[in-house]
């Protein structure tokens, strides 16, 4: 065939141009996510050692079990979700941007076992990836979110990827920032940290181009979409809470990891560009927990409230008008 | 459509275009995903009181008339530059503007770690202005409420300071 004669046959494929961007965003993320790169290698995570050999049998059974639940979220998100959403892009630089997001899930995945490799005996381990095969909470979780991203809605597999990254993994990530607020873990609560500011700014990018595809669906359409987010959402809630009170129940702590659900269900609401579903009445975290997630979160940054005069500017920086070429 | 190599010499001299004068009394930053966008929009002010930094850059960018304070989202973690939008860096090389730059409100999300809301705190730093408050996201109907109520009480306030 003539070069002239394959042109005629076959689809025109396109090469990925850097140079012409269509959505800035693509770029931006990029470049954030490259920034971020890490590896759990980096995490010294034997420096934990001593800390685990002083848990109780119980908080040991909880940090197992929470960190099964995470491997397997994230290895569905590496194996299924993120993969399935590349299809759907809207730019090449979108199918980029998610090929970057698939390999993070699998280095998420991998910290996991380098967790339980770090401080937990093979037959412990094994134990504990026949249990995530067994608890019926957890594979719900996973057949609810599997099954839209193989359905045939694209906007709903980004629905369920969002309900994935900013909501489902909550239930687990309270439990190193409970443990990093006693300062206990604290070198396993750093890698999960990595791994919760990628996965913010997953549900994020997500959840925006899930708002640009919005744009061209009918009002009805938006509605359908709307709705169905609060019922999977209030669906996954409720199993959500059978599930914290299973792996929570013997510490206590349900409770208190219920209103960390509340407030991440309402930022997973809000990466979609919806209005919170929780009131404020049940969504006061554990200011330790906050504190452990975001170290200056706790600070009074609220200079309306009060007489101000408990507000103190911090150091003021001198400031040459060259500084602000930055 | 982004050409970067541009970019830079506008960020450093804004004066070079015709600014864009306004006399707001809520500039913010809100990128394409629009979050700070929705915020403001909930807080209901007249469409005066409040004004919208250029969300490109090259674009002129505004030059404030009356004391304002500014509001803007931080993104990601990491506390290299590029914390602070270009958009805003290029806002506040205007000397006039950080003169009358009067406080920050920051937008941002815990899960950033210590980057939580970081380009306010960088502003609040430089301009030696109070970071007013900090929400999450498109914020909750409470932050909503807190922040219309405060700021109208801080204009008040300041207005009868000046008299």
């Amino acid at each position: 065939m003539t070069p002239e004669e394959v042109a005629q046959r076959i689809p025109t494929y396109q090469a990925i141009n850097w140079n012409h961007i269509e959505d800035d965003k693509d770029l931006e993320v990029w470049n954030r996510l490259t920034t971020n790169f890490w590896l759990p290698e980096k995490v010294p995570l034997s420096n934990d050692l001593q800390s685990w050999a002083n848990l109780t049998e119980d908080e040991r059974e909880v940090s197992m079990k929470v960190f099964a639940g995470l491997t397997l979220l994230d290895t569905i998100q590496g194996t299924i979700g993120a993969l399935k959403l590349i299809p759907d892009s809207l730019t090449l630089h979108e199918e980029a941007v998610l090929s970057n997001i698939v390999f993070m899930e699998a280095v998420h995945a991998k910290s996991y076992s380098s967790i339980f490799s770090t401080l937990a005996s093979t037959e412990a381990i094994d134990n504990i990836f026949r249990w995530t095969r067994e608890e019926p909470t957890l594979q719900y979780k996973a057949h609810e979110i599997i099954k839209h991203y193989e359905g045939d809605d694209p906007q709903k597999r980004k629905i369920a990827s969002v309900m994935l990254e900013s909501f489902l993994f909550y239930s687990g990530f309270y439990w190193p920032m409970y443990l990093s607020s006693q300062a206990r873990l604290t070198n396993t609560a750093d890698l999960i940290r990595l791994i919760i500011r990628d996965e913010a700014i997953h549900g994020y990018y997500i959840g925006y181009k899930y708002q640009r595809n919005m744009e061209n669906e009918t009002p009805e359409r938006a509605a359908e979409l709307k709705e169905f987010t609060y019922d999977m959402l209030q669906d996954l809630y409720d199993n959500e809470v059978a599930y914290t009170h299973d792996i929570y129940d013997p510490l206590g702590l349900s409770e208190d990891v219920k209103k960390f659900l509340h407030y991440n269900a309402n930022k997973a609401l809000m990466n979609m560009g919806y209005e919170p579903m929780f009131p404020d009445s049940l969504t006061d975290v554990n200011p330790a927990i906050l504190s452990a997630l975001s170290p200056n979160s706790d600070e009074n940054h609220d200079f309306f409230s009060g007489s101000g005069s408990s507000y103190v500017i911090g150091a003021k920086e001198e400031t040459q008008d060259d500084d602000w070429d930055f | 459509m982004t050409t970067q190599v541009q970019d830079r010499s506008f960020v450093k001299s804004p004066e070079s275009q015709d600014l864009v004068e306004t006399n707001a009394k809520l500039i913010y930053f809100s990128s394409v995903s629009g979050y700070t966008h929705r915020f403001v929009e909930k807080l209901d002010f007249k469409d005066e009181y409040v004004s919208r930094l250029p969300l490109i850059t090259r674009e002129p960018t505004l030059y404030a008339r009356e004391p304002f304070v500014l509001m803007l989202p931080t993104y990601g973690a990491g506390k290299g530059p590029g914390v602070v939008p270009k958009q805003v860096i290029k806002f506040l090389n205007v000397k006039n503007n950080r003169e009358l730059i009067q406080g920050v409100i920051a937008a941002g999300n815990t899960n950033f770690y210590d980057a939580y809301c970081l380009a306010g705190d960088i502003i609040s730093a430089k301009t030696n202005v109070p970071l007013m408050y900090r929400f999450e996201l498109m914020g909750t109907p409470t932050d909503v409420t807190k922040v219309r109520e405060g700021l109208d009480a801080f204009w008040q306030q300041h207005s009868l300071n000046k008299n």
